[in-house]
């Protein structure tokens, strides 16, 4: 349809074109990256400035003997599979809802997409409104309901903290999955609905068995976006809990921040970064291949 | 056929039920944070819930603008956002278009390099991007932030853009070097301003992603004159008693204009998505 004529590939026009964003990703992506690597095998602790220098796997094998580790890691997996299913689920219902016609569709689905633009740290200030112990909703409205007898602190409570938090990222999460499926929805031709009507299935034979099979491409690339963003939250959790309490919400992420952030321990939180950057790379790796993504494309 | 109508009507109900929820679950914080933002403290924190401000009052708003320093967030926020989107509108739009319309070596492995900056954690870059802006002197400084949005925003909207410029037929930049044009002045006379609703809707999700970065303002700013919006918020929480009507009010503040451009460009993302910029 396009053509694309007149370019031999001696032309350094495109070259040019790409050297400013080149020069971005060298400066601010590359080299940042490669120094993580760097202080990865260098103790670089603020504190203890001393000792600072080079030592090996030494910070890799404090991580693989620190409990704090494998148990943030295990909040990670939590946090991103709860995220990324509730988000999936209710995102994809919205959309199915939204590809149908009914009045007043186009200021409902504006509205309903807000979250999207909301962020993290305005996420944890609207729910943080609603969560607190002394002048929260939640609390008057639970014990109006006969819930509870006494004010909850939800965000300080282990027991609550996770769920709070996870409730507060579902919401913002819905819309990206509700845009990206109603644009995938909207793309598939009219006459397979057609079809369906002439056939006579039912609306759920023709979501399960039409549309959602379309939509498996589009669904494998959001769920595995989704998952990597989850994992790399911050903003949220850091706000809203800081990580507390006792790590109910310390992803690994925000184990990593802290250790940098708070403690100042440049070193073995570089380490941290290296092991989530890996474990990032490997899960994406292995999402691809075992959901088939890209295969039995229509 | 009647027990098919009943069914109709079941099914109806449910739909319009199913609307509802996802409407009162999303817009209600939201309306919580407007609804305390009117309202006196004293009414905020009685035991008395009131669903809509009893006594209603802008003092939340004064005070924040003015006393809290919301005034000089905000002037920042718009600042860093302004030039974010300067610097995204640019590199997406070359990036995007080299992407699209040249044929050259390693443009795969390019695209490629684009779509792994996804990948990389902010946080995990804080510590040496933090190192490089102390020994070049810009710690406190704005513009360092507006690199570093810049930095992690293009390469998505690259990618977007390069759906876009694809949309447009290139015959009609052809046309125009024929006419005499050079390359860049058809890209500047004739597909620029076929272009602009999609340069118009990577402005907006720009701003509003500068507009919302928290981590890297948190960590590379510390003069209290310089704060961005998320910044001021959040200190805000670290003080000793909350004032939570002043909380309202600035995240009020805060959320309003990115609901402004989301309502006015909401509409060319999920057209543009489906255009195919998405789908791999």
């Amino acid at each position: 349809m396009k053509t694309k004529t007149g370019i031999s590939k001696k032309d350094r026009m495109p070259y040019l074109f790409l050297l400013p964003a080149a020069l971005f990703i060298l400066a601010f992506l590359a080299y940042p990256l490669m120094t993580v690597f760097f202080y990865s095998v260098q103790s670089y602790d603020v504190t203890k400035l001393a000792n600072k220098g080079f030592v090996g796997l030494e910070n890799f094998k404090k991580l693989f003997a620190d409990k704090i580790f494998y148990r943030s890691l295990s909040v990670s997996v939590k946090w991103v599979l709860t995220e990324v299913c509730s988000q999936l689920v209710l995102g994809m219902i919205l959309a199915l809802l939204l590809d149908e016609k009914f009045k007043g569709r186009g200021i409902y689905r504006c509205v309903v997409f807000f979250p999207w633009a909301v962020s993290g740290v305005l996420t944890s200030m609207l729910w943080s409104l609603i969560y607190n112990e002394n002048i929260g909703l939640l609390n008057s409205v639970c014990k109006d309901l006969g819930l509870i007898s006494k004010n909850m602190a939800w965000l300080g409570n282990m027991k609550t903290v996770f769920k709070a938090t996870a409730v507060a990222e579902v919401w913002r999460g819905i819309p990206f999955f509700a845009i990206t499926i109603l644009a995938a929805l909207q793309n598939i031709p009219s006459d397979l609905h057609e079809a369906c009507v002439v056939d006579g299935a039912t609306t759920m034979q023709e979501i399960f068995m039409v549309k959602i099979p379309m939509l498996k491409d589009t669904i494998i690339l959001t769920t595995l976006l989704r998952a990597v963003w989850e994992f790399n939250n911050v903003d949220l959790i850091f706000t809203l809990t800081g990580g507390g309490p006792s790590y109910r919400t310390t992803t690994l992420t925000m184990y990593m921040t802290n250790m940098s952030v708070k403690n100042g321990n440049y070193g073995y939180g570089s380490t941290l970064a290296v092991i989530a950057f890996l474990i990032l790379l490997i899960f994406a790796g292995v999402y691809l291949k075992l959901s088939g993504y890209g295969k039995g494309e229509a | 056929m009647k027990n098919n109508k009943g069914k109709n009507v079941l099914s109806k109900g449910l739909f319009v039920i199913a609307l509802v929820l996802f409407l009162a679950f999303i817009l209600f914080p939201i309306y919580w944070c407007l609804a305390t933002s009117f309202k006196p403290s004293a009414e905020i924190t009685s035991k008395e819930v009131t669903y809509w401000p009893a006594a209603f009052t802008f003092q939340n708003y004064i005070e924040a603008w003015t006393r809290s320093g919301f005034k000089i967030y905000f002037k920042n926020s718009l600042f860093i956002s302004v030039f974010g989107v300067v610097f995204i509108v640019m590199l997406s739009v070359l990036t995007g278009y080299a992407l699209d319309r040249f044929k050259f070596k390693g443009k795969n492995a390019f695209m490629l390099i684009l779509l792994c900056t996804q990948f990389i954690p902010g946080a995990m870059l804080i510590t040496p991007i933090f190192i490089i802006f102390k020994n070049l002197g810009m710690l406190n400084s704005l513009f360092a932030l507006v690199l570093v949005n810049t930095t992690f925003h293009f390469p998505f909207n690259s990618i977007l853009m390069k759906g876009f410029v694809s949309g447009i037929d290139y015959t009609i930049e052809e046309a125009a070097q024929i006419d005499g044009c050079s390359r860049l002045g058809a890209i500047w006379h004739v597909l620029l301003p076929v272009l602009k609703p999609g340069i118009v809707t990577i402005a907006a999700y720009g701003f509003i992603s500068c507009w919302n970065e928290f981590l890297f303002s948190f960590m590379f700013i510390s003069k209290q004159n310089k704060l961005t919006l998320p910044v001021g918020l959040k200190n805000l929480v670290g003080e000793f008693s909350i004032n939570y009507g002043q909380l309202a009010a600035g995240a009020i503040i805060a959320v309003v204009p990115t609901l402004i451009l989301f309502s006015y460009v909401q509409k060319n993302l999920v057209g543009g998505l489906s255009s195919g910029a998405v789908k791999g």
